[in-house]
């Protein structure tokens, strides 16, 4: 296993941002304007962090110069101020360990064994990293990744399986219609008629379960049968009465949640899950590793996303002399600067 | 106006409320640990109170939206709220809520 991660050549950058929220995303921006090449990892399969998991669809009044605007609008326009610095993302990933290179870089290993090194590490990860939720069933956790799961990372086995997924969103639905022709069964179950997902998604199932190639059970969940980790059934109350839905597999897509994770055990002064910085540098205990956004704390820090573009700009001079040793860093703005300019792919 | 909350170690807390303030924004604002992690948004039952039986006929009335959320919830009872869904206003005045687990920082 260890042979088989250390054969994987690590990726070389100027910075590594773990985080893609709005913070995680500017940074690339003031960073890029200097000059500095940056990777970001976040768990998430998307970027936006909050913004963009947790309301995509609320109205930020916020904003410098946008009146209103979604965490999804927020999410695609700095995607689109950021695209001239080309940054790498590595989503859906994990960051799970930090170490110090012999060579004095820092390196990041997610847990899909990617490897990055570089001699700036910014955290900009919010509450943490996103967990999914899971639901109030007692013992879950010794079926979970043998017969409980709450992602889909192969289709395969589900294959022939009888399913029971659970949960009123996208997620739910989107592997309900996906998994039908692959599972034996599919069975969703909601605890209402109603979902907040897609309209025709919602269309389409309704049709499957009319057709009875799935079932849908509107349900409270109330528990799981067989001997763990092998999974027999899931019980749940509907209108009827309790029963006990045959099954193999049980998908849960009950949202997600924030946890601190490994970024906690990486050598860093923690004060109240949060991390302490100075307001000059936005830099932590650690030389090299900086943190911004809602993650950081300094007298004063209020927990907006205009504080994290603040910190971000200022990071970025800071992370500058770390990478680039001697070099003189000059002051220019983007209105006149050819060299900015040239950099912003507009000159 | 007032609103009483009793933390998750069980003491008690009288505060300072404001009409068209979301009970959890209060809370948070006199610095109870309160976890809140979607900012009010009503995407996350981080805020979960249990709300005292004696006010909750003059609460709003339960979105679809607070209903998912209740529904994944261990420690839902009946008179399970998200706080940030209880907008104070003069008929709330006093109202009795006590913080439950999943709102535990």
């Amino acid at each position: 296993m260890t042979t088989i991660m250390m054969t994987k050549a690590a990726h070389k950058t100027d910075v590594i941002i773990i985080g893609a929220g709005p913070c995680g995303l500017f940074a690339v921006f003031e960073l890029g304007l200097l000059g500095l090449s940056a990777h970001l990892v976040d768990i998430l399969d998307k970027p936006g962090g909050q913004c963009a998991e947790l309301y995509p669809e609320k109205p930020i009044y916020d904003i410098p110069a946008w009146p209103v605007i979604s965490g999804q609008d927020l999410t695609d326009r700095l995607m689109e101020q950021i695209a001239p610095f080309s940054p790498q993302f590595h989503f859906g990933e994990l960051a799970e360990s930090l170490i110090k290179t012999p060579e004095g870089l820092w390196r990041i290993t997610t847990d899909a064994g990617t490897s990055i090194e570089a001699p700036v590490i910014v955290i900009a990860a919010g509450g943490g990293s996103f967990m999914p939720k899971k639901p109030p069933l007692d013992g879950i956790e010794a079926y979970e990744n043998e017969s409980v799961f709450y992602a889909v990372r192969k289709i395969e086995s589900f294959r022939g399986k009888r399913v029971v997924i659970a949960g009123g969103g996208d997620s739910a639905l989107d592997w309900t219609l996906n998994l039908q022709p692959v599972a034996e069964r599919v069975t969703l179950v909601h605890h209402r008629d109603g979902f907040r997902a897609a309209p025709h998604s919602v269309a389409r199932m309704k049709q499957m379960a009319a057709d009875g190639l799935i079932d849908f059970v509107v349900g409270k969940l109330d528990g799981l049968a067989g001997q763990a980790p092998t999974l027999s059934g899931v019980t749940v109350t509907a209108a009827d009465g309790q029963r006990t839905l045959p099954a193999e597999r049980f998908l849960c897509f009950f949202g997600l949640t924030m946890k601190l994770g490994p970024i906690a055990e990486f050598g860093l002064n923690f004060s109240e899950n949060l991390i302490p910085v100075d307001t000059e540098k936005f830099e932590t205990s650690v030389p090299g590793i900086f943190a911004i956004g809602d993650i950081n704390h300094y007298p004063g820090k209020l927990k907006l996303i205009l504080s994290g573009f603040h910190e971000a700009a200022l990071m970025s001079q800071a992370a500058f002399q770390i990478c680039r040793p001697g070099e003189r860093l000059r002051f220019q703005y983007t209105t006149s600067s050819t060299q900015l300019q040239q950099r912003l792919k507009v000159a | 106006m007032k609103i009483h909350v009793t933390d998750h170690d069980g003491a008690e807390h009288e505060l300072d409320a404001l009409p068209g303030w979301r009970v959890m924004e209060i809370i948070r604002d006199w610095e109870l640990p309160i976890k809140a992690e979607c900012g009010g948004a009503c995407a996350c039952a981080t805020c979960h109170v249990y709300v005292n039986e004696d006010w909750l006929d003059r609460l709003p009335e339960l979105s679809d939206e607070e209903l998912d959320q209740l529904a994944v919830l261990k420690d839902r009872r009946a008179n399970s709220r998200l706080s940030c869904q209880v907008l104070m206003s003069e008929e709330l005045d006093g109202i009795k809520v006590a913080l439950a687990p999943a709102s535990r920082p």
